[in-house]
Formats: structure tokens, C-alpha cells, sequence
């Protein structure tokens, strides 16, 4: 009995590769990251291999080291697996040459993913696999989740016989994260499938000091060249092994692959050629275009290395006339992209060798789907078109509007080929309220209860906080190969009412469609709600309309803000796939599965909110006319700059697929300061300020992680014009006598965290509850607090040179550069990185490891790195994962040298320019602001002085004089980048004494891809792939860089101590050397209330689990104790900072004995550690 | 020659060396504690309850963050492992019974603390089957609901006891909250429906103000030696009233104290505060002065002074009630 499975591509994936190994070696990266989560989980459960044990899984520093792990574990007998994509796959390039060299059977799965180039994206192409091509592994391509784990096990299988290393590719996202019903290969098949035989001989191999051997020689050039062409016969004969075992796997299963598939017109004369996840589309359209007589075909490559010339073209239809090539990649500069180029020599080289064609078809080659861009029947049509025409382009694009190069092919957008009988569902939601959960739970109810297929694909936001969701579901009778978003909807539901506003959803409803419409209103008020695009829609294309005030359900059943039960049983009450009364028992059983090990009261919840949801669903009939209804906003105010207005908008509108190639910088190269122009509105509730409680200590500024909430200081007449709401208080502290004070909320920015009010320390002495700021609901705060926050941006800024910088009050006067991003609504990161803009960065360079902070920082449309009021900010970039640290040298080396050429050109030109100018500015004391300023004065003196010369040496100082300022270098990164894959460079950058500010922000776990375990993770937590608990103590960081002596370190917890966070970061960027900031980080991993992530930062310290000290080489030199230890010894036990955050809680109730273990031995670790420091600091070690 | 008084006596069924229970608390969680009591005299062990705001919190904390930040962001669909997750407290507070009944001969009696139906009863199963000798169930309700009155509450009270006592076959105390409009009707209510003893009185914790924090801090008090009057007297009113055993706890230091409670009509007292501060060896003090007090005044044992003062026998029946209020002011006129 064939078991039929909902999963996607990734777990389909690891379930053949974790039944097949003894040991993995993982790393995260996405899209890859679930295939080694699973892994790991299925470990923790003690799940066993097909051999009866349970696979040893392992997360390495980088895959570099995961490649390198899995290569020792082949090299001494293991059966081994990696997963990985992208710039993971880079880094085991080396090993996989190695791998392959020895002709070691193992397979790596890879979950194909964009290599960074001008961007980083984290979506699907072949861009990464095509960079392994010369590895010598062969390589095996699926394009649907059935496929790869059909495929999966034919490349474990053949790599045993064929000794030749697999890597197993499927495009990432599109098939990795695609859920979709399929077969499950039984464990006895897979069994079958595993000739023991290869196994015994792969172990027979190993290193064994029973009987050694020298693998891994050094060659020379007498005899390097023919070992090389040793392996020769194994890749000539890997071919039909590999077809043997997919007939071996045709035989148990009854699915049958070959090395190259064709479909289409047994006499077609336009073939497409293409591997991947895109030949699904291929095939639905060839369908297509052959109901309509066209005789086309297309010819999926399976097995692209090794490529069995003599196998493609015997699959090709000797009837060709015109070959397409698609490629998922792009190799500029290349006579053509590889798929196309082999697809040439093998018709040539068979041609001269006799066989195959007489006349050679026509060849062309094309690019699309780079980074996930959609792939749809309308461009496979079009290039089918192209390849009509008399004299079709080559090197083409689809699926793009190339307007510079005009490569792009021409296609018909509307194209629709779907059948009518396909159910397509559209389900509009925000990260948080669950509409993807209940989505996913739909595709499994439909999957697993009816014989219909399913398919579930999910579109996420850009942003981390406040985030939309756009599920696309299709249920059918047939198969579903439909690799492409949902254009045509039956059913859209909008799960956000204000959604409706920013989101063209029902432009994609199909006319007679469904549309559901989570409201306030009512039914009889709703239309009255609605802008008049959306009436429109709904009337031209006779949707039936239904709303519910989804909320209120949830509120009254007592679930809060998860509406996902809610939506899902609305959906099930009105699409009409399952009876309605099948639906709701089926939903409840659903709910009794999911949430059955939550407890009986969450059940009983979700049931109730079940039945009083078809209560509160109602229809709304359709007026006859659309009415005078409102226009939906502008997504930018028409003054937004051209760029942010025509390109950023149209990117923040969902219309980023329909830009051309023109509107996009050569480079990479994008404006900063764009976030400011992109009003989310994500906050039910925002801060409001009472000035008369307030005692104007500007904390809530500085831990605001959106600098949405601000203070200034300023003179009284600056409030002639003020709006009626707008408030100010007499300013406190005798610096500021005579002025004004104002808080100031942006309520448009603002995510309604709530961190500030919880870290207010100014209690309102009437009603204790109440602080100086207070949260209130925003939509009625809105029009009014928009009009108080432009008043008071347009109120000049404090000096900053007038301003002690030095402190929390002082600091947070200054112009915030970083704003507005979209990281989670109470991150722990971004406060830190907003005080660095304040204070430095109208003269920062920040190379940026990848990360949260790469992605918060730079993913588009916008960014928070923003701009002051002369143009000057922080001007960032991202090289890699890896190298932050030696990127940013690179910064400080280039600059250093710019102002070294600098000087030395302003003493040459000394004699033709003011004599007074060039001393000044080459003796110039930039250690304070008025310092700096005063030089900024001077260089811009010079350089007007420099404008109108014309003598090489004037034009280049001219080119250079901007670095005659202070720069200030910031390496930013997570405990991921500094702890585990950037720790070497990051290392040997310290000990180079160079001038660079290195931030880390330690959120103690791989935060961006989800919470890995990093080596930062503290002992006793639960991470992934850490399920049992981290059994190690966090590696100590700031002591192994304390160790060079020259490197200034400092750790702090904001939370715990603000002023020594703001002295820290102004000691650390005075230091003319290397400095080192640890910066404690509370994470939405941390299972922790996001609203007190202050609090938990100072149970950090008094707990001792964090420590705050600064050590200044400075000192040493003054011949003082360079360490100064800032906290005090543990005053709290430990296990009470563990109890309130669940990456604890999850141990110690699963496993107490364990985590009470791992919790003591962190404890005694914390009081050790305490001790240590406070002896190095010369202080009296806590008895 | 001397003869040694007989300290025995029947609670709950169990029949017990001395009337003197380690009562519900944190000391009996640590097995050489557990054994040290025992080996200074102790009678049975209640090791600190197991809470349905714990089960229940759990639950629902482990389901929110599961849930929090999930499925919002493309790289981090979840942040923290899909474990297959049950509650691990029951479970932990089980494997404790378990372990106390291999380390100790003495009754180990469980403790479940709640305050509403829901399906944290199904616990006491587990607790049954670690091997409880009986079942200790602390309601505990704070009524601040004005929408609820006084019977609604009852009807709560008797609900969980059914339920409780429709899963579970090994006895069941209740303890009680001193705050009844009619103690000794509901007393009579919940002894019709079989609970095999009462444990008077739950002690609440009581709410103070941290002046600079200008917050309220809980934080739990020692009982003092005075507030065992309180069960006195409810257990003078209550024996002749019931047939369930009656258990007294709170203020309870000396071995008079025992003496007092058991002639009113305890059957047995739980032992707190007094083992907090002195140890194991509070229990060797109160039962020698226990002895000693019954040899000087020839008691051969608790049987016979068991209810010897309750409401019923004690000369003066109206000392209990109201006219104890009246007396009590004229000697302090």
C-alpha cells in the first residue's frame, strides 16, 4: 500500500537521506536549513537509520567545516550526507574536489539557492550548483518534491555503485518549501534499492591502521596529470548506472525516470531543454500547446554531470528544427550559460560522430527565473513563440523587461492555461496571526482525507516584524504541476483589513470567485469600508463577497490575536471542497492533532471558536453601482525622491516583477535613508508621552529598536506653529535652561513593542500603573501624532558638539541614523546599532556580516540607514557570512591609505595653498565632536580652494580630501558570524592592531535562519540542533581577545547597565586600534515576552550568565589594571533567569534531571567565570 | 516501669506511627531530607503540590512560543526545534512520588493544587500510579469575581472533588480555605460526597508593597504559632460533623500544639514552618514532648484523647463560637 505523504521538497529530502547514513555533518543556510533541522530532530527522537541506529548528526562552525567533517567521516568508512545551498556550497567546494578525487560515494543535497553578486538573495537558482560543476560530482536534478525523494534514493544508490559523489539538486523555495502530496518511498524500497554489497566495499575503503594506506598524497608533474584521467572509467560508466537504478526504482515503485525525459509531439519541432523545478510548467504548457496541434516538446535533463551526450540526443525528437536551452543562471561574460553550451557540443560532437541528427536544429539559449523570479506558462508560450520566429534571439531573457540590452523574450502576461476544475486559493495574512500554519493544515486536511492532490506554496515578506503572508493553495483531481503562483484566484481571503488597502489582492480573483474579507464592519457596513479599486474588482468580476469580524471571535473564545481556526473554518464553510458539516468535524480533528499535546483549554478554545465562527460569517450582497468610495493611498507620498517614488514604491506596492532592467542600478548601488518614506502602520498600540510625569532621562530613546520615539531639546520659539496635540515640557538640567522638551512618538514607525514603556523608570504617583509613557491604541492617535512628528522632525537639532555624549541623556539627543527598520518589533539588536548611528554615523563604514542585521539593514525596497540633515550617514555594505571582519580592514586599510596619500599630497601643494589651512588640518585633534566639525570645515575649505585647480596632484587631493575627516570603521555581525563561521578572520583582524569597531550582536543562536545553536548558545538551552540541550559552556570571546593585550573589549547589556553601554561604545571608537563590542542581544528565539527583553537582559546579569566589563589597552599603558570589571558578582541564581526564558523552560520540563544538571554546571561556570575576571581586574574574588 | 504512650492514629485510612505529617512543601522533594524525617519520627511525607496553573502554564507557554515569530519570515519559518513536547512536570512530580516510596516506609501522600475543572485532574491518575498513598487536593481560589457568590464557588470545590475522586480509588483529602460563609455545611456537603479528610487550612500567600519599586511583591510568610488557633477551633466544630479525617496545619511548633489539635479531633498535623527552621529534628522534640506530656498526664495513647475537646465533648461548647469573641474582650477590659 503506497502511503501517500504531505511534505515539502526539504523534509523529503532528509527522510531518504537520514535513513541512509550514519552520519551528518550540517550547517544552517536557507533554504537548506530544514533538511539538517529535520535531521537533527529525528536524532533527539532516537529515530534509527535503515541499519537500526540513530545517525550521528553534528552542526560545524561553516560548511566549510561541515564538507570537511562529511570527507573524514567517507574517508574512515561512514556512510555520509550534507545539506546545504548557496554560499555554503562555495565553501565545500574545496572539499568536494577532494571527495570527488577519491572516488567516495556520498551525496549532498542541495536546496539550489542565488550566489550573491551585486545582491544577496536568499531565493532559488542554479547559480550555485553550476559554480560545483567542476567538482566531479555528478549531479542529479528534481523538480518537484515527488522527485527528490524519488531521486534522492536513486542518488544514494548510484553513488554507492558508481563511487562517484552525488550532489542532488532542487530548486530552493519553489520545491524546498513547496508542500505537496506525494508517494513516501517505503522503507523496504529503499532497503531494496541498497545493494549491501556497495556498502561493505565503501567501509572496505576506509582508512583503517588494520590495514594502512596513504590517501591524499602531494603529486609533481610527472605523474599528477594521469591520476587525474584515472577516474576516467567510473564517470564513463556513471551514466548507466545511474539509469539502471532509476529502473530499479521504476520497477518497485512504478515512477520511471530516465537520464533525460522527454514530453511532447513524438514529431515536434520546438523542444525546450531545461532541468528543474521549471520543466513542470514546461510540461503543463506543452500540454497545453498540443491540445492546440502545436508539435512541441520538452526534454528534462535528470542527470546533468555526468552528461551522457549519447543519451541526450538519442531523447531528443529527430524532428528539432529549433532547440531552446533554458538556464536557471547566469555566467557573464560566457559564450552562453552551461545547460545551453553542453546541449551544443553533445549535438555536435554526435553529429561528427555519426549519430543523432543529419541536420543540426537550430540552438538558442535563454536565462530565466534567476532569484525565484517567477516562471509561468506564459513565458515558457513565449519562448516556445520565440523559437517560431524566422530567426529567433539567442542569449535571451524571459520573464523580465530587459530594456537596456533588449534580450528579453516577449510574452503575454494574461496568459491563463490553468483548467477550471483546479481549486486556486489566496490567503492574505500577517506573520502572526497564523494564516500560514492554517493553511498548511488545510493542504494536509484536503491531502490526507480526500483523493484530491494538494499544493501549498507560501510567499513571505522582506520584513521581520509586522510581516504579510501570501499563501497560494491548489486542490485537483490531477496532478498538480503548476510550479508558478497563483494568478487566477477562485477563492482570495484577506485576513488583514488594512491589507486591503496596500495589497492589490483581487486584481488576482478569478470572476465568480470568492472573496472573504476579515472585518470590523459589518455586513451592511462593510462596502462603505472599501476603496473603490476594490469595489470595482468585486463588481466587475461578480465575486461573491463574505466577511467576518474575525477578532472578535477569536476574543470572545478566549484564543487573543490567533484568528488562524477562525479563517480556516470560514474557508472550509464557503469554498464548498468539503460539505460543510465534513469540513468542521475535519477542522476540529485538525485541532484535536495539532494542538492535543497543548492541552485540553487550547482544544476546547479553537473547537469553540469553530462553531462560533459560521455564526458570525455572513454574505454581503453586491450593490449595483460601485459608488463614490475612496481612492487606495499612495504606498509613497508623491515628494518622495524619483528612486524611493518610482522604483522602491513600486517594489513596497508588490509590483517589483514589472520594472525593467533600466530602473535598476548597475552596481547594486541603492540611496540609504529610503525607510523613512515607507509607513508600515504595524501597531495596535504606540506610546504616548506624559510630559509632567516624565523626568526626562531619555532611556525609552535609547532602547527604542525603531528610534520611533525620539526627544529634543530646543528654544520655546520654535513652537510658533505648533499643532493643538502637540506637547512640550520646560527642559530639564541646567545645560538645557530656558528650552523646551519633547518626546516625540513617530506613529507610523512605531511597532507597538512596548520596550520603552517597560523600561521608563518614572512612575506616575497617582496610578502606579501608569509611567511617563503609556501604551495606547493607535488608529485613533494616528492623524494626529503624524502631523505632531513632522512638526517636530522640522525642529532643528541640539549641537551635537554642545551635548555630553558620554551618557544615556546626552547620546539620545542625537539624530538616530539608523530608523524605522524592519527587524522583529522589540529586537535587542537594533538599539545597539542606532547609538552607534547616533554617535558616529555621519562619518561610519559598516561592513556588515550577513545576518539579521544584513538583512534589517539591507534588504529592499528600504533601508533604515539613514541620512542627517547635511546628507552625511552611515554608508554600509555586506560581503559575505564569513568575512566581516576582513572586509571591514579592507575599509580601514583603504581609508588609512587615502589619508596617508592625502597628507602627503597636502605637503606637496603646501606652497599653493593656504600655508595655515594645510597645518591646521594635518595637526588636527579630531578626538571630540568640536574637533571633528572644526576639521569637516577645514576639508571643505580645501576643496573649494582644490575646485578649480587643474594639476594632477590638486585633482587628486581633491579625490581624496573627504578622508582627511575621522572615519569611523564598524564591522557588524551576530554570535554566528563572530563565534562559529567569521571567527578566524575576525581573529587575525584583532591581533592586526588596525583601527576597526567591531560589533557583535550576541543574540546566542543563529537567529536569521531560524535558532541554531551557535557556539555563543549557553550551556542548557534548547536550540535546534540543539534539541537536547547545548551540553557545552559558551565559548568566551571577549577573554580570547582580551588575550592579544592591544584590542580594547567591552561587554555590554544594555538592559542591565544603559550609561556603561553608551561609555563602552564611546571608549571602544576612541581607541586608535582594534576594539571589540559584545553586546548581550535578547531574540525572539529566546522564547521570551519580546516586551521585556530589558528586563531579561539584567536577569542575564545579575545572574552572572552575562558580565559587563571594559577592558582598555589604555590603561595598561597608563599603567593601571586595563580590566574594569562593571558588574557585580552573582546575585541571583541562575536557574531563575532560565525559568523565565523557554530556550531553558523547553529542557527543563522535557528533560528536568538534564537541565537541572547543565543549569548547575552553567551556574558554577557563571561564579568561576565571575571570579576569574574579577582577579584579572585586580578586584577581590567574591568569597 | 514507664509505659510508652501510643502516638498511633488513623488518617485517611492510612494508619499512621504518630499523628505527625511532613506537610505539603519543598523539603520533601530532596530524598535525604525525605529519609532524615523519617528516621526523626515523621508519620508520611507530602512532597510540594503539583499546580495546575504549572500544567496549564506550560502548555500554553510552550504553544505560544512555538507559534511566536513563526511562519513570518522566509529564512526562519520557526525558531526553536520541533520537539514532540508533553508536559514534563507531571511527569517529574510522578518519578518524585516514585522515588520517595522506594526511599521511605512512611504513607507518601500527593498533592494536586488547582483551582478549576479542566483536564490537569487527570494527573492524579499519574500521581495514583507512581504509588501515592493518597491524594492531597488544594483548591485554591481567591474569590475576587463579584459576578460569582458564595455557592458557585462550592459547586466548583465539589466538582473538582468528584472529578478527582471519579478517577482516582486511593483516599482523598481536601484543603480548605478558612473563607466559608458555612464552613461546617459545606464541610458536611463535600464528607456526603465521600472525601476521606480535610485538611484545615490553606495557607495563602498574602500580597505586600515594595515602597521604592512602587510595585506588590508576594512572598510567602511563616505561619506563627498563634495562627493555629484558627484550625482549632474549625476542627472542634467539624469532628463531631464529619466522618472524614481531619488534618490541621499552619502554626504548629510545639508539642502542645499537636495535643490541643488532637483533642479538639485532629487525626493528624501537617508539620511546615517548624521543619523549616529546625530541621528533622523538630519532629524528635515534638514527639518526645508528646510522650512526655501523656505519660505525666496518663494518656495511653491518641485514640483516647482524639476529639476529647471538640464541640460536642469539651465542657464548654460555646467557647468555639461567638461568646469566645465576648470572653475574649471582657478579660481584655
Amino acid at each position: 500500500m503506497v502511503r501517500k505523504v504531505l511534505l515539502d521538497g526539504n523534509e523529503a529530502a532528509a527522510h531518504i537521506a537520514y535513513r541512509l547514513s550514519d552520519v551528518i555533518a550540517i550547517y544552517p543556510i536557507t533554504p537548506s536549513s530544514p533538511m539538517g533541522e529535520w535531521a537533527d530532530q529525528w536524532a533527539s527522537e532516537q529515530l534509527p537509520n535503515l541499519w537500526g541506529t540513530v545517525p550521528s548528526v553534528t552542526e560545524m562552525q561553516s560548511e566549510a567545516g561541515a564538507a570537511a567533517t562529511i570527507h573524514g567521516a567517507l574517508q574512515t568508512g561512514a556512510l555520509a550526507a550534507t545539506f546545504t545551498a548557496s554560499q555554503g556550497l562555495l565553501l565545500m567546494l574545496p572539499n568536494m574536489f577532494k571527495i570527488a578525487g577519491e572516488l567516495t560515494a556520498t551525496v549532498f543535497h542541495v536546496s539550489a539557492r542565488t550566489v550573491a553578486t551585486h545582491a544577496l538573495s536568499i531565493f532559488g537558482d542554479q547559480g550555485d550548483v553550476m559554480a560545483a560543476r567542476t567538482t566531479g560530482f555528478a549531479m542529479l536534478a528534481s523538480g518537484s518534491v515527488q522527485e527528490v525523494m524519488d531521486l534522492a534514493l536513486v542518488a544514494h544508490a548510484a553513488s554507492l555503485e558508481s563511487r562517484v559523489p552525488f550532489l542532488h539538486f532542487f530548486d530552493g523555495f519553489r520545491t524546498s518549501h513547496e508542500v505537496m502530496k506525494i508517494d513516501q518511498v517505503a522503507d523496504e524500497h529503499i532497503l531494496a534499492m541498497i545493494d549491501e554489497r556497495l556498502v561493505r566495499e565503501h567501509r572496505a575503503r576506509a582508512l583503517n591502521p588494520d590495514r594502512p594506506v596513504l590517501r591524499g598524497s602531494a603529486q609533481n608533474p610527472d605523474v599528477f596529470f594521469q591520476a587525474r584521467e584515472a577516474v576516467n572509467r567510473f564517470y564513463l560508466a556513471c551514466p548507466q548506472i545511474v539509469q539502471r537504478t532509476m529502473d530499479r526504482f521504476g520497477e518497485l515503485t512504478g515512477r520511471r525516470y530516465r537520464l533525460f525525459d522527454y514530453f511532447g509531439s513524438p514529431d515536434a519541432q520546438r523542444v525546450i531543454v531545461m532541468m528543474g523545478s521549471g520543466a513542470e510548467t514546461v510540461h503543463e504548457t506543452v500540454e497545453h500547446l498540443m491540445k492546440a496541434g502545436e508539435r512541441v516538446g520538452l526534454l528534462r535533463v535528470r542527470l546533468y554531470r555526468p552528461f551522457d551526450a549519447a543519451a541526450f540526443v538519442a531523447a531528443l525528437p529527430k524532428s528539432a528544427k529549433v532547440v531552446a536551452v533554458l538556464d536557471r543562471t547566469k555566467e557573464p561574460g560566457a559564450s552562453g550559460e552551461p545547460l545551453y553550451q553542453d546541449v551544443l557540443t553533445s549535438l555536435l560532437e554526435q553529429q561528427v560522430a555519426g549519430r543523432g541528427f543529419t541536420v543540426l536544429p537550430r540552438v538558442i539559449g535563454g536565462r530565466y527565473g534567476l532569484s525565484s523570479k517567477e516562471f509561468t506558462p506564459a513565458m515558457a508560450k513565449g519562448v516556445f513563440d520565440e523559437m517560431k520566429k524566422p530567426d529567433p534571439g539567442n542569449h535571451f531573457t524571459v520573464g523580465i523587461e530587459d530594456d537596456v540590452t533588449h534580450t528579453s523574450v516577449a510574452y503575454d502576461p494574461a496568459l491563463d492555461i490553468e483548467a477550471d476544475d483546479v481549486f486556486r486559493g489566496l490567503f492574505f495574512g500577517l506573520g502572526a496571526d497564523g494564516t500560514v500554519g492554517a493553511n498548511k493544515n488545510t493542504v494536509k486536511i484536503i491531502g490526507e482525507e480526500t483523493e484530491q492532490f494538494a499544493q501549498g506554496y507560501f510567499v513571505y515578506d522582506s520584513k521581520k516584524s509586522g510581516s504579510v503572508t501570501i499563501s497560494h493553495l491548489r486542490f485537483s483531481k490531477r496532478p498538480i504541476r503548476s510550479t508558478y503562483l497563483i494568478r487566477r484566484a477562485n477563492f482570495v481571503a484577506c485576513h488583514q483589513q488594512t491589507f486591503i488597502d496596500r495589497i492589490e489582492m483581487l486584481e488576482q480573483a478569478a470572476p465568480g470567485g470568492t472573496f472573504l474579507l476579515n472585518t470590523q464592519a459589518s455586513a451592511g457596513d462593510v462596502w462603505g469600508t472599501l476603496p473603490r479599486e476594490v469595489r470595482r474588482e468585486l463588481l466587475n468580476k461578480r465575486l461573491r463577497f463574505y466577511v467576518i469580524d474575525a477578532y472578535k471571535v477569536a476574543r470572545d473564545s478566549g484564543l487573543g490575536g490567533r484568528i488562524n481556526s477562525i479563517m480556516q473554518t470560514c474557508f472550509f464553510a464557503i469554498s464548498g471542497l468539503l460539505p460543510r458539516e465534513e469540513a468542521v468535524a475535519r477542522i476540529k480533528d485538525a485541532i484535536r492533532k495539532t494542538y492535543g499535546s497543548k492541552g485540553e483549554a487550547v482544544v476546547a478554545k479553537n473547537c469553540a471558536a469553530v462553531d462560533r465562527t459560521l455564526e458570525n460569517l455572513f454574505e454581503v450582497p453586491l450593490p449595483s453601482s460601485a459608488g463614490n468610495g475612496r481612492v487606495r493611498p499612495p504606498v509613497v507620498p508623491a515628494e518622495a525622491p524619483a528612486m524611493v517614488r518610482d522604483v522602491l514604491g513600486e517594489i513596497i506596492a508588490g509590483r517589483g516583477d514589472g520594472l525593467p532592467v533600466s530602473a535598476m542600478p548597475v552596481d547594486g548601488t541603492f540611496p540609504t535613508a529610503t525607510a523613512r518614506w515607507e509607513k508600515r502602520n504595524i501597531a495596535l498600540e504606540i506610546p504616548v508621552w506624559d510630559g509632567d510625569v516624565c523626568i526626562q532621562c531619555n532611556k525609552c530613546a535609547l532602547v527604542c529598536p525603531h528610534a520611533a520615539i525620539r526627544p529634543k531639546v530646543y528654544p520655546p520659539e520654535h513652537l510658533a506653529g505648533a499643532p493643538p496635540t502637540y506637547k512640550s515640557v520646560e527642559a530639564r538640567g541646567g545645560e538645557f535652561k530656558g528650552l523646551r522638551y519633547t518626546l516625540q512618538v513617530a506613529p507610523e514607525d512605531c511597532t507597538g513593542c512596548g520596550l520603552c514603556v517597560e523600561f521608563c523608570p518614572a512612575k506616575n504617583k497617582r496610578q502606579t500603573a501608569l509611567k511617563a509613557i503609556n501604551m495606547a491604541p493607535q488608529p485613533p492617535l494616528r492623524p494626529a501624532e503624524q502631523e505632531n512628528y513632522r512638526f517636530f522632525l522640522d525642529i532643528p537639532d541640539f549641537d551635537r558638539a554642545a551635548l555630553k555624549l558620554g551618557s544615556v541623556k546626552g547620546s539620545q539627543f542625537l539624530l538616530p541614523l539608523f530608523e524605522y527598520s524592519g527587524a522583529c518589533a522589540g529586537c535587542g539588536e537594533t538599539p545597539y546599532l542606532k547609538l552607534m548611528s547616533q554617535l558616529f554615523g555621519d562619518r561610519a563604514v559598516i561592513a556588515n556580516a550577513t545576518g539579521c542585521s544584513s538583512i534589517y539593514g539591507g534588504n529592499l525596497p528600504t533601508t533604515p540607514w539613514a541620512q542627517n540633515a547635511a546628507g552625511r550617514g552611515p554608508t554600509w555594505s555586506n560581503s559575505l557570512f564569513e568575512d566581516a571582519a576582513e572586509f571591514g580592514l579592507g575599509f580601514r586599510l583603504a581609508i588609512d591609505k587615502q589619508q596617508e596619500f592625502a597628507a602627503h599630497l597636502l605637503d606637496r601643494l603646501r606652497g599653493t595653498l593656504n600655508a595655515e589651512l594645510v597645518a591646521a588640518i594635518l595637526g588636527a585633534d579630531q578626538s571630540d565632536e568640536a574637533g571633528i566639525a572644526a576639521q569637516r570645515a577645514r576639508v571643505e575649505q580645501l576643496k573649494a580652494a582644490l575646485a578649480d585647480a587643474e594639476t594632477l596632484e590638486a585633482r587628486n587631493l581633491l579625490s581624496v580630501a573627504d578622508s582627511l575627516v575621522r572615519r569611523s570603521v564598524w564591522i557588524v555581525g551576530g554570535d554566528g558570524w563572530a563565534y562559529d563561521i567569521g571567527y578566524g578572520g575576525l581573529d587575525h583582524v584583532l591581533a592586526s592592531g588596525h583601527d576597526v569597531n567591531v560589533l557583535v550582536l550576541d543574540t546566542e543562536v543563529y537567529s536569521n535562519t531560524g535558532g541554531q545553536m551557535s557556539k555563543a548558545t549557553p550551556r542548557g538551552a534548547v536550540a535546534k540542533f540543539a534539541a537536547g540541550g547545548k551540553p557545552a559552556d559558551k565559548k568566551d570571546l571577549g577573554l580570547m581577545a582580551m588575550a592579544y593585550g592591544n584590542v580594547y573589549v567591552a561587554s555590554v547589556a544594555m538592559g542591565a547597565n544603559d550609561n556603561h553601554t553608551v561609555q563602552a561604545f564611546a571608549e571602544a571608537e576612541s581607541f586608535p586600534g582594534p576594539s571589540l563590542i559584545i553586546a548581550y542581544s535578547h531574540c525572539i528565539a529566546h522564547g521570551i515576552n519580546m516586551r521585556l527583553g530589558l528586563n531579561q537582559q539584567k536577569l542575564a546579569v545579575d545572574c552572572g550568565h552575562w558580565m559587563l566589563y571594559r577592558y582598555d589597552p589604555r590603561r595598561a599603558a597608563r599603567g593601571e589594571n586595563p580590566l574594569e570589571l562593571d558588574s557585580h558578582a552573582p546575585k541571583v541564581p541562575l536557574e531563575k533567569y532560565a525559568e523565565s526564558e523557554n530556550r531553558f523552560q523547553m529542557l527543563l520540563k522535557s528533560e528536568p534531571e538534564r537541565a537541572r544538571r547543565l543549569l548547575l554546571d552553567a551556574q558554577q561556570t557563571a561564579v568561576r567565570r565571575y571570579s576569574e575576571y574579577a582577579r584579572r581586574a585586580g578586584q577581590t574574588p567574591p568569597g | 516501669m514507664r509505659t510508652i504512650p501510643d502516638l498511633t492514629t488513623n488518617y485517611l485510612g492510612l494508619r499512621l506511627k504518630n499523628p505527625l505529617i511532613a506537610g505539603a512543601s519543598p523539603l520533601c522533594r530532596d530524598l535525604d531530607q525525605a529519609r532524615r524525617l523519617e528516621d526523626a519520627g515523621i508519620a508520611a511525607l507530602v512532597p510540594s503540590s503539583l499546580f495546575q496553573e504549572e500544567i496549564e502554564h506550560e502548555l500554553s507557554a510552550h504553544n505560544h512560543f512555538e507559534q511566536l515569530g513563526a511562519h513570518s519570515y522566509a529564512e526562519a519559518l520557526s525558531y526553536a526545534p520541533g520537539l514532540n513536547y508533553t508536559p514534563g512536570r507531571p511527569q517529574e512530580y510522578a518519578n518524585l512520588i516514585a522515588t520517595l516510596k522506594a526511599a521511605v516506609e512512611v504513607p507518601v501522600i500527593g498533592s494536586l493544587n488547582g483551582s478549576t475543572l479542566g483536564g490537569w485532574i487527570d494527573y492524579a491518575k499519574l500521581i495514583e500510579q507512581a504509588g501515592a498513598d493518597a491524594l492531597e487536593l488544594n483548591i485554591y481560589v481567591v474569590a475576587t469575581d463579584p459576578q460569582q457568590s458564595g455557592a458557585d464557588l462550592e459547586r466548583r470545590y465539589i466538582d473538582i472533588l468528584s472529578a478527582v475522586k471519579a478517577t482516582v480509588s486511593i483516599p482523598v483529602a481536601l484543603k480548605l480555605a478558612p473563607y466559608f460563609s458555612s464552613l461546617a455545611h459545606f464541610a458536611r456537603e463535600v464528607d456526603r460526597r465521600g472525601v476521606d479528610g480535610l485538611i484545615l487550612f490553606n495557607r495563602f500567600y498574602q500580597p505586600d508593597i515594595d515602597l521604592e519599586q512602587l510595585q506588590v511583591v508576594a512572598d510567602l510568610v511563616p505561619s506563627a504559632s498563634h495562627e493555629m488557633r484558627l484550625p482549632l477551633r474549625w476542627i472542634a466544630i467539624l469532628d463531631p460533623l464529619v466522618d472524614a479525617s481531619l488534618a490541621a496545619t499552619t502554626g504548629i511548633y510545639a508539642p502542645e500544639d499537636v495535643l490541643k489539635l488532637v483533642m479538639v479531633g485532629a487525626d493528624a498535623v501537617m508539620l511546615c514552618a517548624v521543619l523549616f527552621r529546625e530541621g528533622p529534628a523538630a519532629v524528635t522534640r515534638i514527639l518526645e514532648g508528646m510522650r512526655t506530656w501523656m505519660h505525666d498526664h496518663e494518656y495511653e495513647g491518641v485514640h483516647q484523647m482524639q476529639g476529647s475537646m471538640n464541640h460536642c465533648c469539651c465542657s464548654d461548647p460555646a467557647a468555639f463560637e461567638r461568646a469566645n469573641y465576648l470572653r475574649a474582650l471582657h478579660s481584655f477590659a
